[in-house]
């Protein structure tokens, strides 16, 4: 029991994160709670503390949209937020597709696809920043927030929220895209918001820092990791992982055996890495 | 710096080129679905609600219009709804909007999409100058404009009396009987749908459209006869010069020249 506990800890606190803020969400719309209000694009806590999607914003703004004051408190709460707890704290602990594609990417490693010889992944990682770029010219162009109308996770967070109606075909879609077609394609390779939140996430304080003396190289980690990019230092170098595309779902931690990854912030990185 | 290989410099080239193929042809097929997706005119929007093109950009897609309104009218469109993805709207056939006189849906809006200030009068949250459509009756299918005595939508009417009056006339075909006919005037109308909703008919003669589509506009060169403020409105109407053939020259010139040499 204390090794289940001791190995999946990150990842039931996460299931609970994400289910959790569901379920606040939707009991605001069927039984009127008040805690947290609105849906992912723009919610409010206790009635009172707005929240606001930047990166919906920001597409608002290329728009041509006149922003409000309220949606601009709510876009600087959110981009602080996550700024101090890593960007993409938002895939991994909040984004409803997270749990999507985390099966996909299960059932993958179960059912041996992952060790298929001669099986290459057909995308580049970079690949979100173009959809990224892409979205807010055509925001420009045509006068809509461009990603908002074909997003796939407010589309399924909209729709347990509010009624899913054919939401339930892009669930569909992104599981079957991620299962057969590209290893992480969704969440690692396409989605704009995750691409954004990997720009924020540079500047963000806690980090997964690696100790390079204790690891074995087992690569039980990169094997694990949906980013695996970010973790080029495993095994060489007494180094955080800094690039924004870590996604904080801690699965490296729990998955080494030689205690030689740890959340820590990043500040202290830096004594570590002139040896203290 | 180290001299790359040429083949990488191909490879670097070709990735580009790939990168800009696919990003045409994604754009195109993403532009094109959303200018679809936003070409729905016919959607009923909440109180307050800026003009359709400005509501699209404006409108972040949160629901908390949906979540405040106390009778379920609200709904967020969803895929297959046929509506701009997300955004909140209603059908009043089925839910009117009940115009709560302190319009809960609007000052919740983070946006502003939908505009307090719209809905102010003398600094008061006033429902009854919201405007969400029109009432439009179909004199053909309403049973009034048959001779059967229904005031079902203007009982309803929220504002009964001034946004919907009944107006009598003789029935010519028996002879004998009065009309009693709903008249929608536009002006007061809000588009609260409840005159929908009590519609008898199986479908319902009158109905909410969004302004835009319901009504037509005379211009500034028409203005009513012996009504000296409508006048008024004459100032705003530009000038516009028709050239047509006969209106090249002068009536005098062209009664004296061409018309005169064509004769001989």
């Amino acid at each position: 029991m204390k090794t289940l506990w001791n190995n999946y800890r990150y990842l039931i606190l996460r299931r609970i994160s994400q289910i959790s803020i569901l379920v606040l969400y939707f009991g605001a719309n069927a039984w009127g709670w008040k805690i947290l209000q609105g849906n992912l694009s723009s919610s409010k806590i206790l009635g009172l503390i707005p929240m606001s999607d930047p990166y919906a914003v920001l597409q608002m703004l290329f728009a041509g949209a006149v922003l409000a004051g309220d949606l601009l408190l709510g876009v600087a709460i959110i981009v602080v937020f996550y700024m101090l707890i890593g960007g993409r704290a938002f895939c991994s602990w909040v984004c409803p597709i997270n749990m999507i594609t985390d099966l996909a990417n299960y059932l993958r490693e179960k059912t041996g696809i992952n060790k298929v010889k001669g099986i290459k992944q057909p995308a580049s990682r970079n690949l979100r920043y173009w959809v990224l770029g892409l979205s807010l010219i055509i925001s420009t162009l045509m006068g809509v927030a461009a990603f908002e109308f074909i997003s796939p996770i407010s589309m399924v967070h909209r729709g347990i929220v509010f009624g899913l109606g054919f939401g339930w075909a892009a669930m569909l879609v992104i599981f079957l895209f991620d299962l057969f077609v590209l290893k992480n394609g969704w969440c690692g390779h396409i989605c704009p918001l995750g691409g954004f939140y990997s720009i924020i996430g540079r500047f963000s304080l806690i980090r997964v820092h690696h100790d390079a003396e204790k690891c074995t190289g087992c690569m039980d980690c990169k094997v694990v990791c949906p980013e695996n990019q970010v973790l080029s230092m495993i095994n060489k170098e007494s180094l955080p992982v800094l690039s924004g595309e870590c996604t904080n779902c801690a699965r490296c931690i729990e998955v080494c055996n030689d205690d030689a990854l740890g959340f820590s912030i990043k500040n202290l990185s830096k004594n570590n890495k002139t040896g203290e | 710096m180290k001299k790359e290989p040429e083949s990488d410099r191909r490879k670097f080239i070709l990735n580009m080129a790939r990168g800009v193929g696919i990003a045409t042809l994604s754009g195109f097929i993403w532009s094109a679905y959303v200018d679809e997706a936003k070409a729905s005119q016919l959607t009923l929007r909440p109180p307050g609600a800026l003009k359709e093109e400005d509501f699209l950009k404006t409108c972040i897609k949160c629901g908390l219009c949906v979540e405040a309104c106390p009778y379920d009218t609200l709904l967020l469109a969803k895929p297959g709804d046929d509506k701009p993805l997300g955004t909140p709207y209603f059908i009043p056939r089925d839910v009117p909007c009940y115009m709560c006189t302190d319009i809960p849906c609007v000052p919740v809006c983070p946006t502003e999409a939908l505009d307090k200030n719209s809905l102010m009068t003398d600094g008061k949250l006033d429902i009854n100058i919201a405007d969400m459509g029109v009432a439009v009756i179909d004199d053909q299918s309403c049973i009034a404009f048959w001779g059967i005595q229904c005031d079902a939508c203007y009982r309803a009417c929220p504002i009964l009396g001034e946004a919907i009056t009944v107006e009598y006339s003789k029935n010519e075909r028996t002879g004998k009987h009065a009309f009693l006919k709903p008249i929608v005037h536009a002006d007061k109308c809000t588009g609260c749908g409840m005159c929908e909703q009590a519609c008898v008919t199986e479908k319902a003669a009158i109905f909410v459209l969004p302004r835009e589509v319901a009504l037509g506009r005379a211009g500034d060169y028409y203005i009513k006869g012996w009504d000296k403020d409508d006048e008024k409105r004459l100032k705003n109407a530009k000038e516009i010069k028709t050239t047509t053939e006969i209106s090249k020259r002068k009536a005098q010139d062209k009664l004296n020249g061409d018309f005169l040499e064509d004769m001989y």
